[in-house]
């Protein structure tokens, strides 16, 4: 019995003195010694980290059959069954990296992204801040690479491409109505703030499969989630007003909102005198609604509704004549719709569908008048001047869904797949004549995030498009690819395919058309850490099957796709928050060689609307001290070429053309943050100003011809300088520092 | 035979007990080890241990707390640490915690590990780890109101935002003076954390 007992103090003993020694050393995938891995023997104290030599070794009392597990931040974890006998152990293991979002490539080729989350550009406080911009999104774009600085049309010029190739999505459903309804050489401001949206993301080309229907450029729009807090919200300046209110559900699952707005510029346009004479004043009238519900399984219902209504007259002296004048009047109606889901699946799918409603009409009057302004008619002898007394009333509809399915294959790799429905009605009466059009568009599409490595992912994707109207289909290919090339840095490059509809005004006179269509190839260069961004972007874009017109006679053309085109250039982008303490600025460059022949050119030219060189330069810097924010916005581009194409024997040529004059503006904003530093303010007050073209050059977009062509009239802003002054204030419920003062 | 099992319960319970002390050692043994810590490695080292008692116990957040700490510890004082990296670590060990027991003690920790990740950024960071930093710290007060260690790190984060922003000296104060007089009465238990005292009344001095 004796003997027993000694015999387990023995076992014991020989236990705690018998000790293994386990060593080696921990390698990456690339060979290299990886420092700072944990080898564990799992359920045991026992193990070590690995020294910057990638070696480790420690001593275990351990025995038996065991596991030894090593662990490194970013790579998989390795688990390796060991004999603990007293014999040395010698452990030379590779880790495997893991695929982590954080770490990895992005595919950056030709897009701007914006919002808090990683690769972001700007931020939506940056389009506020940007001076020029008045919180327009489009005119704080313009500050990019690769847009132009075109003032009489509204829109988005993309790299040789039209203002009408940029289309703008919300939350993945296009918007029909995105800016204010043209009104001839005034450029219009979208119609939504860019408070609305968290994330932006701008592609200047070789976007991705699940967007189609623009030759150009996507403007990709992600709207709020559920608010953080409660608040009302009062704007005020000479030029409008507002009031607005965002309540928070107590468990912050959900919320709604209204706001209504009113514009009227009339009292400005008294003080800043403007070329064209406002016999009325513009005035515009905006509610909107929305609603945003959490799901349980961390999806999200969005809802957002705007309601808008403006009117606006203006009068020109006529351009054909000595005393006539030419009177142009708008009234619009804008009502749009949205109403996004997006929800996480079983099995790592998830969901994304879209259903939006709008309908814009625009009821546009243009008259010839006297000189004391009664309306002037014209028989057929001066048909160019009976064409110009019109009225054109013009309803726009679109229904549209759109239903996403992604699946999450192991790492990052990611499979995406959906399709896209549009119903697009319209229907015009010009004088009396009454046009109608309606359209079926359906897309399919499928789009693959390919990750080899970290280090090495590629996108790969395919969308086939139907039109019903012109009853043809095609099917776009997608590709890019993306290398990192060191810590922060990576090269990308992207090819695609694009195709667009016709536009409506082409499609009114005939539906013998076919889709435009543009190929992207883009090699894109990217450095970027918190505080710098370095973006060097080179391409080559080429036009098929641009619509032309075939003039019938002076007011009546059709069209055919016999068009054709090519851009290319290359881009730079500069971005610094450090190198000067509190200044934080951005440059861009864009060179464009671009030629077309479209609508009437008789050859193949280059735009009116595309500058070959452009550069902006945006400074801001904050005080905090005076808790003012200054911002200035220098912009400069070369001229632009203007055409005069004239209408002879059926044909149209070239009978003038010349060069603007260079562009250049400097804009200046301010804002005072008063509310700054106050812990426990219950309002929040910004007080902003801002000017335009401060050093009042001369501005010149193009001109415009008289019927003769013996006369030509420069197409100027309506002010040389522009000003703004406006008052923001908040009253939020915020209990943040509630809690921790009633601790104090 | 009888014997035999006297002597087996024993030496079970010898080995039960052994159990014990050999977690209060090992504690001990790497309690001593972070204190005397210098460099980031050995702070990693440090970390790596007490994630393998963590793991091997299964039942105790104390060594995860600490192994997190060792952590945070990096974040804050290694210029070239890859702080992302440190806070997702941080955070995944508190997980582990938390799933143990919830408690101040790591609510502090969150609110370091937010902190650090919202220095790589702070101006465009701080409306989300900010937002998550100061989070942690009302959970933790509504748990523990005279927890010591929460308002020494409202201090701080009040202490580092710019004046004009809310900040500055004279709001960190009252703070710092209520951490100080919270140290002067509290009584941590054995292995349990005991750290800020001297650094709040070294803060509270530099807001004089």
């Amino acid at each position: 019995m004796r003997s027993l007992l000694f015999f387990c103090c023995f076992i014991l003993s020989a236990a705690v003195h018998a000790q293994t020694v386990v060593s080696g050393v921990i390698r990456d995938h690339r060979n290299k010694p990886l420092p700072g891995a944990s080898i564990t023997l799992k359920d045991t104290y026992d193990g070590a980290v690995s020294d910057s030599t990638g070696a480790f070794h420690f001593t275990t009392t351990e025995k038996g059959n065991l596991v030894c597990s090593i662990t490194c931040m970013g790579f998989k974890t390795i688990e390796q069954p060991v004999s603990l006998t007293g014999t040395a152990i010698t452990l030379n293991i590779s880790l495997k990296e893991q695929l982590d979002e954080l770490r990895a490539v992005t595919v950056t080729a030709g897009a701007f992204s914006t919002g808090a989350r990683k690769g972001a550009v700007m931020s939506s406080l940056d389009v506020a801040t940007t001076a020029g911009s008045n919180a327009d999104i489009t005119a704080a774009l313009k500050t990019l690479p690769g847009t132009q600085q075109v003032g009489e049309q509204e829109g988005l010029f993309v790299r040789g491409g039209a203002g009408y190739e940029t289309k703008q999505f919300i939350d993945g459903t296009m918007v029909n109505n995105f800016y204010n309804t043209s009104v001839p050489d005034i450029a219009q401001r979208g119609r939504f703030s860019p408070f609305l949206f968290k994330g932006t993301v701008f592609s200047t080309g070789g976007y991705s499969a699940l967007y189609g229907q623009a030759l150009s450029s996507v403007l990709l729009l992600e709207s709020i989630d559920v608010p953080e807090k409660s608040e009302i919200d009062l704007s005020v300046s000479p030029l409008f007003w507002g009031v607005s209110t965002q309540q928070v559900a107590k468990d912050k699952k959900s919320s709604w909102g209204i706001n209504y707005s009113y514009v009227n510029v009339g009292l400005y346009f008294k003080l800043v005198k403007q070329t064209p004479d406002y016999y009325s004043m513009p005035r515009y009238h905006n509610v909107e609604g929305n609603f945003r519900i959490k799901t349980k399984r961390g999806g999200i219902i969005k809802y957002y509704t705007t309601f808008g209504y403006n009117e606006l007259g203006l009068r020109r002296p006529d351009i054909d004549s000595l005393y006539l004048k030419n009177a142009f009047g708008l009234t619009n109606h804008n009502w749009y719709n949205n109403l996004s889901y997006k929800e996480y699946l079983n099995n790592g799918w998830k969901l994304n569908m879209g259903v939006g409603y709008s309908t814009n009409r625009d009821d546009i009057s243009q008259q010839i008048q006297d000189a004391s302004n009664q309306p002037k008619q014209f028989d057929n002898s001066a048909f160019w001047m009976q064409y110009k007394n019109f009225r054109f009333v013009n309803r726009q509809d679109l229904t549209q869904t759109k239903i996403v399915l992604e699946k999450k294959l192991g790492g990052l790799s990611a499979l995406r797949f959906g399709t896209d429905y549009w119903y697009s009605y319209n229907n015009g009466y010009y004088n009396d004549t009454l046009r109608k059009l309606d359209d079926h568009y359906n897309a399919l599409y499928a789009e693959s995030d390919i990750f080899l490595t970290n280090d090495l992912a590629a996108t790969v994707g395919a969308r086939y498009e139907h039109s019903s109207i012109i009853g043809k289909s095609d099917i776009a290919p997608r590709a890019s690819l993306a290398y990192k090339t060191g810590k922060n840095a990576q090269v990308s490059v992207a090819y695609g395919e694009f195709y667009q509809k016709p536009e409506n005004m082409q499609l009114y006179y005939t539906r013998q058309l076919g889709f435009t269509r543009a190929a992207h190839y883009i090699v894109n260069y990217l450095k970027m850490n918190n505080s710098r961004t370095l973006r060097v972007e080179a391409y080559y874009k080429k036009y098929h099957d641009l619509v032309k017109a075939v003039p019938v006679n002076y007011y009546y053309s059709t069209y055919d796709n016999s068009g054709t085109g090519y851009a290319r250039g290359f881009e730079l982008f500069w971005r610094d928050k450090k190198s000067v303490k509190n200044l934080d600025y951005w440059i861009s460059y864009s060179y464009v060689d671009t030629k077309r022949n479209y609508l009437n050119y008789t050859t193949e030219l280059q735009p009116n609307y595309a500058a070959t060189h452009t550069a902006s330069v945006v400074l801001k810097r904050f005080f905090t001290s005076i808790k003012c924010g200054f911002n200035f916005t220098y912009t400069y581009a070369t001229g632009r070429p203007y055409y005069n194409f004239m209408l002879n024997n059926g044909k149209y040529n070239l009978a003038d053309q010349g060069k603007t004059k260079d562009y250049n503006t400097l804009n200046f904003s301010m804002e005072y943050v008063p509310s700054i530093g106050k812990a426990n303010a219950k309002s929040n007050i910004v007080l902003f100003a801002s000017a335009n073209n401060i050093l009042g050059n001369k501005l010149i977009y193009g001109y415009n011809y008289s019927y003769s062509g013996l006369i030509k009239q420069p197409i100027t802003p309506p002010a040389n300088r522009g000003y703004f002054i406006g008052c923001f204030i908040s009253w939020g419920v915020d209990r943040t520092d509630d809690v921790i003062n009633n601790n104090l | 035979m009888k014997k035999v099992l006297v002597a087996f319960s024993i030496l079970l319970s010898f080995a039960a007990s052994a159990q014990t002390d050999k977690f209060a050692a090992a504690m001990q043994k790497n309690l001593d080890a972070l204190e005397a810590a210098k460099t980031p490695a050995d702070l990693q080292g440090v970390s790596a241990s007490f994630e393998r008692i963590a793991e091997a116990e299964k039942t105790q957040w104390l060594p995860y707390y600490y192994a997190a700490l060792a952590q945070e510890r990096i974040g804050f004082s290694d210029k070239d640490a890859d702080k992302d990296k440190i806070g997702d670590k941080a955070n995944q060990l508190l997980d582990k915690a938390e799933a143990i027991e919830k408690n101040a003690e790591l609510y502090c920790l969150r609110n370091m590990a937010a902190t650090i990740q919202m220095l790589v950024d702070p101006q465009s960071r701080w409306q989300t780890y900010g937002q998550q930093a100061q989070a942690a710290l009302q959970s933790g007060m509504q748990l523990e109101p005279n927890n010591p260690r929460l308002y020494y790190l409202q201090g701080m984060s009040v202490f580092g935002t710019p004046e004009a922003f809310g900040g500055g000296k004279e709001k960190a104060k009252p703070i710092f003076q209520k951490a100080v007089d919270l140290y002067a009465s509290f009584t941590p238990k054995p292995m349990y954390p005991n750290w800020g005292s001297k650094e709040a009344a070294d803060m509270l001095a530099k807001c004089e």
